[in-house]
């Protein structure tokens, strides 16, 4: 199968550590901001900005997933439903500004689905998009994202695989493959 | 596997260990919804559910309407005692005259045994199966299975005592499928005369002795005395039958361990179960009913995403 590398571990640390310095430019000193890891690939990043967050400015950032299973458009369209995932909110966001993080971000759709789900929550005050990955040109919906790590052009042909040590793999790593 | 190996929920019986731990796993993360300041998720959207109720029934219908509306289903609602079928209309006439309506999913309860199996043969819906007669509650015994996950962490292994008029009840059955299926050992203990002669057979063990079968288990789910299904008297005297099988606070005080104490509803308060044992922190009653919308939630989610 052909594989590309779009990410090596070095890069992927070096934009979480600047997705990290900017969040603290835009959010100062967090008093009202919240991070939302969209499941079921987002908590992985999340947990990293978390971490790395700490690390640089000593800030715990209140942090929930958001699982948006339920509130996709696709239910019943697929051949198979998808699985749902923990969602994990001990807090209101009512008034708060939400980060939303993926690794991914693709078609929107997902985003779409996490937009509505994370409204169940309370009313934002404002809400931005952190994604690793930002497949260019391949939008359903308008979705842009505020903190963007690397664009990407893809065809509907390639899928783009995120690795983790955490899940397994030898070293945290982004590709684009040829689907199956 | 994310999808269920069924298109009805006609029992426990028919379903596998697979398709009821997807339902559980399914059901944790509504109890996660129905936590949230906005209950509702709008999965079901383009979906209108129909609950045909033959028989009275409380808690099901509420926490199945609940569930239907949780999802944002359209719901209608019907009820044997308001109905044409006073008028002698039949089943699937009835059945059929409501799916032109153009529902896609029906929660049905019938006094007969086999009726919702009846329907799933003859219409294209989805049917779940809110109870038949003395045969199979499905919803009600995944409800309380996941109430023992929840409580004790796990059902396989659990030893599970079901008391009462086992004869009589649609509940007992299907626990017994259930519980069986995800790996928990199950008693039943009641009078001979409400215990069937081929409960054995299922591979239960039987006791007559509540104490006995109190000090075994880990969870005693206590059913309900079922007069309005008992034709012939099956013991002396209510009275009798408290003071023989009834469950107080004394027993369980007598015991050298903590059990979780279940009821599917409605109580009979001093007869099979005393006020001192449904309100202490031993009973799970009331998160029984909770559990059960959120499990009912997972059944109808499933069901309509089966293709």
């Amino acid at each position: 199968m052909q594989k590309r590398l779009v990410l090596d571990q070095q890069q992927i640390a070096i934009i979480l550590k600047r997705f990290c310095y900017q969040l603290i430019e835009n959010h100062d000193t967090f008093e009202n901001t919240v991070l939302l890891g969209l499941q079921p690939r987002g908590p992985i990043v999340l947990d990293k900005i978390v971490k790395t967050l700490l690390e640089i400015s000593g800030v715990k950032v209140p942090f929930g997933y958001l699982d948006a299973t339920f509130h996709r458009d696709d239910f019943r369209r697929r051949d198979f439903p998808l699985k749902a995932n923990e969602t994990k909110i001990d807090f209101l966001i009512e008034g708060k500004k939400v980060v939303l993080i993926d690794d991914v971000l693709y078609k929107g759709r997902s985003v779409r689905a996490a937009l509505d789900a994370m409204i169940a929550f309370g009313r934002p005050q404002k809400v931005e998009l952190m994604v690793l990955v930002d497949r260019k040109y391949t939008r359903d919906y308008p979705i842009m994202p505020d903190y963007c790590g690397v664009n990407v052009n893809t065809l509907e042909s390639q899928y783009v695989s995120v690795e983790w040590t955490e899940k397994g793999y030898e070293e945290d790593a982004i590709w684009i493959t040829e689907k199956a | 596997m994310s999808q269920l190996s069924t298109r009805h929920l006609l029992g426990i019986k028919d379903i596998s260990p697979e398709d009821i731990q997807l339902i559980f796993e399914t059901a944790d993360n509504f109890k996660e919804v129905l936590n949230r300041p906005i209950k509702k998720v709008p999965s079901l959207r383009d979906i209108t559910i129909a609950n045909i109720f033959f028989e009275n029934s409380t808690r099901t219908r509420l926490s199945f309407e609940l569930a239907e509306k949780r999802l944002s289903a359209d719901v209608v609602n019907f009820s044997s005692s308001t109905s044409s079928v006073k008028k002698g209309e039949t089943l699937i006439d009835t059945v059929n005259n409501i799916l032109s309506m153009k529902v896609d999913m029906v929660v049905m309860r019938h006094s007969s045994p086999g009726a919702p199996h009846f329907l799933a043969r003859n219409i294209t819906a989805n049917i779940v199966n809110a109870g038949d007669g003395t045969h199979e509650h499905p919803t009600q015994a995944l409800l309380d299975a996941f109430s023992i996950r929840e409580k004790l962490g796990d059902v396989a292994g659990k030893k599970i005592a079901i008391i009462g008029d086992i004869l009589h009840s649609r509940v007992a059955l299907s626990n017994i499928f259930c519980l069986q299926k995800l790996g928990a050992e199950v008693m039943v203990c009641g009078p001979t005369t409400l215990i069937p002669k081929h409960t054995v057979s299922l591979g239960v063990k039987v006791e007559h002795d509540v104490e006995k079968a109190l000090q075994w288990c880990d969870v005693a789910n206590v059913l309900r005395i079922q007069l309005e299904r008992q034709q012939i008297k099956y013991f002396p005297s209510l009275r009798e039958y408290s003071l023989y099988f009834g469950i107080n606070k004394k027993m369980l005080d007598r015991l050298d361990k903590e059990i979780v104490i279940m009821h599917p509803g409605p109580i009979n308060r001093g007869v099979e179960l005393n006020s001192d044992v449904a309100d202490s922190e031993h009973s799970i009653i009331l998160q029984q009913v909770e559990n059960g919308v959120a499990v009912r939630m997972a059944v109808l989610y499933l069901l309509a995403g089966v293709k």
